[in-house]
C-alpha cells in the first residue's frame, strides 16, 4: 500500500471538484424548480400556490450555482482536492459505512454494528481478535441495555435477534 | 424598572426549579456527556444534541432542556481540551485556541493553558447569560408586536448576516442556505395541504428531518474528513492540580480588558447568527493587534488562549437569546435545541416568555448553575478526558458511526433515515471540502417552514405585493439592516477601493 514516490502524489484537482459541485447544485436547483412548476408556483384564489416559495428558492440556487461555476473555472488549476492516497483512506471508511447502513433495514442494527466494528479494528486498526470481539460485542450490548432497557427506546432488530428471542 | 424587578422574581423562582437535585444531577450528566462529545472527532454540539434528543422525550421539558443545554456547554468546554493537548480542534470554534494553547502545552504548561481556557470559557458564558437575563425579556416584549411581515424580516436579517459575515464566498453561502430551504419545503405543504417535491417517493412525504441532516452533515462528514488526515493522534499529557489552577487564576485578572472585549465581540456575534467560530477568530485577531505581547502570540501566550475562548463561549451562549426571544437560533446547536422545543410542543419566540415563564426562567437559571457545575467538573476531570483521546481512531470511528446510526434511527424510528444520514454525510464531506458553509443549510432546514409561512402570510395580506416588507418603520428598518448585512462584502470592497485609490498605482 505504501507509495514509493514521495511528494509527487496526485489526485483530483480542487478546481474540477468545485466545478462539479456547482453543477450538482445547479441540477438540484433545476429539480426544485421543476417540482415547483408541477404543483403550481403562481397565485390561485386562496393566495400563493404550494410551489410558490420553492420555485424562487430553486431559481436562486440555479443563479448562484452558475456564479460558483464561473468562479470555479477561474480558479488556480494547480491545487489538489485531495491526494488519491487520502481518498483511498476516506473510501476505506465510506464503503463499509454504506454497506453497514444498507444492511440495517434487513438485519437490524446490532449484527451490522458488530460486523462493522470487527472489520474496522482488524482491517484498519490491526488489532487482535480478542480485543476486537470484546469491543464489537460490548458497544451494541451497552446500547441495548441503556436504550432498550432503561429508556425503553426500541432499536431495529433482524432475524438473528428474533431467533434469540430478544 | 418594574419589569426588571419582576423578572428577578421570576429568575429567583427559576433557580428554585433548576436547583432541584434531579436537575443538578442532569446538569452534571449533561456536562460530562457534552465534554465527551466535544472531545471525540465526529461528534459535536449540534449532532451530539441531535442524537440525544430522542432520549429526552419522556422527561419534562424543563429537565430535558437542562440536560441538552448542559451537553452544549460541555461540548463548548470539551473543544478546548483537544485544542490545547492535541492541537486538534474538537470543534471549529476552538481552532483559534490551538494557536497559543498547544504551544503552551508543548512547553509543559498544559495545566495553565487549560485552566485559562476553562476559566475564560466560564467568564464569557457568564457574561452572555447576564446579558440574556437582562435583554431577552425586553426583546421578547418588543417582538410581541411583530406581524408576519416583521417575522419574515427577522428571518431575512438572520440569513442575510450569514451571507455578509461568513468567510466563505457569498454565492456559496446562498446556495447552501437555499438547499436548506428547498429540503425544508419537501413533503406536505402546510398551507394548501398539497404534496410537493416528493416526485412520488413515499419516504419523502414527511420531508427531511433536520436532525438527520445534522447527524449526517456534521457527524459522518467529520469522520470522513478526519480519515483523510490518517489515523494518528499524538497528544500531550495533562494534569491539573489545585496549585496550578490557583497560580493561573492569580494572573488572569491582568487580562480583564481582553476578556471584556472578547465578551462583547462574542455576544454580538452570537446574537447575529454568525456564530462562535468567527467570534473566536475575531477576538484572537484583535487581541493580537492590541496586546503589548502581540508579537509573541502563537508561541504560547496565555492571552491568546483567553481571547478566543472567552469569545467562543460568549457567542455560543448568546446564540440562545434570539432562539428564546425570537425563535431564530443563533447557531446550529441552538437550532437543534429549537427543534427540540417544537417537538415538546413549545413554540419558541416572544409568546414563550408569556405562556411558559416557568420553563424559560428555569432554563435561564440552569444556565448560571450549569456553567458553575461545568467549570468545577472540567477542572477536576481533565485527565480522564485526555485519556479518552488516546483511544485510537480505528476504534473510535466505527463506534461513532454506530452511535450516529442509532441516533438517526431513534429520531422517527425509521430505517430510511439511517440511509438519508449517510447521504447527508457524503454531502457534508463534499460541501465542507469545497468551502460551502454548513450552518446556514441546517438553520434553513429548521426555519424553512416558519420563514415560508411568514412570507406567504405577509404576501396574502398585501395581495402579492412585495411592498409589504417596506410598509412601516419597523419592518423597513429590519429589512434595511438585512440588505446591508447581505451586501456587506460589496460595501467592504468599495471601501477598500476608495482607500486604495488616492495612492497612485
Amino acid at each position: 500500500m505504501e507509495q514509493a514516490h514521495h511528494g509527487a502524489e496526485t489526485g483530483p484537482k480542487q478546481r474540477s471538484v468545485e466545478m462539479g459541485t456547482a453543477l450538482l447544485t445547479l441540477l438540484f436547483g433545476l429539480i426544485v424548480v421543476y417540482g415547483s412548476v408541477i404543483v403550481g408556483f403562481g397565485w390561485s384564489s386562496d393566495g400563493p400556490q404550494a410551489g410558490f416559495f420553492p420555485f424562487y428558492v430553486g431559481l436562486i440556487i440555479c443563479g448562484c450555482s452558475i456564479i460558483n461555476f464561473v468562479q470555479g473555472v477561474r480558479e488556480n488549476p494547480e491545487p489538489l482536492f485531495a491526494e488519491y492516497g487520502q481518498l483511498r483512506q476516506v473510501l476505506k471508511v465510506l464503503i463499509p459505512a454504506c454497506i453497514y447502513v444498507a444492511l440495517v433495514p434487513f438485519l437490524g442494527i446490532y449484527l451490522p454494528s458488530v460486523l462493522l466494528i470487527v472489520l474496522f479494528m482488524i482491517w484498519l486498526g490491526h488489532y487482535g481478535w480478542p480485543l476486537s470481539l470484546a469491543v464489537a460485542f460490548g458497544v451494541p450490548a451497552f446500547f441495548y441495555i441503556t436504550l432498550e432497557r432503561w429508556f425503553l427506546i426500541p432499536l431495529p432488530k433482524g432475524p438473528i435477534e428474533a431467533m434469540l428471542g430478544l | 424598572m418594574n419589569m426588571i424587578a419582576e423578572n428577578f422574581t421570576l429568575l429567583y423562582h427559576g433557580f428554585g426549579i433548576a436547583s432541584d437535585p434531579f436537575n443538578i444531577l442532569l446538569m452534571a450528566i449533561g456536562i460530562l456527556l457534552g465534554v465527551i462529545i466535544g472531545v471525540l472527532p465526529g461528534l459535536g454540539g449540534a449532532n451530539g444534541v441531535a442524537i440525544l434528543l430522542p432520549l429526552t422525550f419522556s422527561m419534562s421539558p424543563t429537565s430535558a432542556i437542562i440536560l441538552l443545554t448542559c451537553i452544549y456547554w460541555g461540548a463548548l468546554f470539551g473543544g478546548a481540551i483537544t485544542s490545547v493537548l492535541f492541537n486538534i480542534p474538537g470543534e471549529p470554534w476552538s481552532v483559534a485556541t490551538t494557536f497559543d494553547g498547544h504551544p503552551m502545552a508543548r512547553s509543559g504548561r498544559a495545566g495553565e493553558a487549560l485552566t485559562a481556557a476553562f476559566t475564560s470559557s466560564f467568564v464569557g458564558a457568564f457574561f452572555a447569560i447576564v446579558m440574556i437575563t437582562l435583554i431577552a425579556p425586553l426583546v421578547a416584549q418588543f417582538a410581541l408586536q411583530f406581524g408576519p411581515a416583521e417575522k419574515f424580516a427577522v428571518y431575512f436579517l438572520a440569513f442575510a448576516s450569514f451571507v455578509g459575515m461568513s468567510k466563505e464566498p457569498p454565492a456559496k453561502t446562498v446556495v447552501s442556505m437555499m438547499i436548506g430551504f428547498a429540503l425544508a419545503a419537501v413533503g406536505l405543504d402546510m398551507v394548501t395541504g398539497q404534496l410537493r417535491l416528493t416526485f412520488g417517493v413515499t419516504e419523502l412525504l414527511n420531508g427531511f428531518d433536520f436532525l438527520i441532516a445534522v447527524i449526517g452533515l456534521f457527524g459522518i462528514g467529520e469522520i470522513l474528513l478526519t480519515m483523510e488526515e490518517g489515523l494518528e493522534f499524538r497528544g500531550k499529557a495533562a494534569k491539573i492540580d489545585p496549585k496550578v489552577v490557583w497560580k493561573t487564576w492569580k494572573t488572569l485578572p491582568r487580562y480583564w480588558m481582553t476578556s471584556l472585549r472578547s465578551c462583547i465581540i462574542g455576544c454580538w456575534m452570537g446574537i447575529t447568527p454568525a456564530g462562535a467560530t468567527p467570534a473566536s477568530f475575531m477576538a484572537y485577531g484583535i487581541a493580537k493587534r492590541v496586546s503589548k505581547n502581540g508579537k509573541n502570540f502563537g508561541n504560547g501566550e496565555i492571552e491568546g488562549v483567553v481571547a478566543p475562548e472567552t469569545a467562543a463561549h460568549a457567542a455560543g451562549t448568546a446564540a440562545m437569546l434570539p432562539m428564546l426571544a425570537l425563535g431564530v437560533p443563533g447557531s446550529p446547536t441552538a437550532a437543534v435545541l429549537l427543534g427540540g422545543l417544537l417537538i415538546w410542543g413549545l413554540q419558541p419566540g416572544p409568546m414563550l416568555f408569556v405562556e411558559q415563564g416557568e420553563f424559560v426562567w428555569g432554563l435561564i437559571a440552569s444556565m448560571y448553575l450549569g456553567n458553575i457545575v461545568g467549570l468545577i467538573l472540567v477542572l477536576t476531570t481533565v485527565p480522564l478526558f485526555a485519556s479518552i483521546l488516546r483511544i485510537p481512531f480505528s476504534i473510535i470511528a466505527p463506534v461513532i458511526l454506530v452511535i450516529c446510526a442509532i441516533g438517526a434511527y431513534t429520531v422517527n424510528n425509521n430505517v430510511f433515515d439511517v440511509l438519508m444520514m449517510m447521504v447527508f454525510g457524503v454531502l457534508g464531506y463534499l460541501l465542507k471540502k469545497t468551502n460551502y458553509p454548513l450552518a446556514p443549510l441546517v438553520l434553513a432546514i429548521v426555519l424553512g417552514d416558519s420563514a415560508e409561512e411568514a412570507f406567504r402570510q405577509s404576501l396574502l395580506g398585501s395581495g402579492g405585493s412585495l411592498s409589504v416588507f417596506w410598509s412601516n418603520g419597523l419592518v423597513s428598518s429590519i429589512m434595511g439592516l438585512g440588505v446591508i448585512a447581505a451586501i456587506w462584502p460589496l460595501i467592504g470592497m468599495a471601501l477598500n477601493k476608495l482607500k486604495a485609490s488616492p495612492q497612485p498605482a
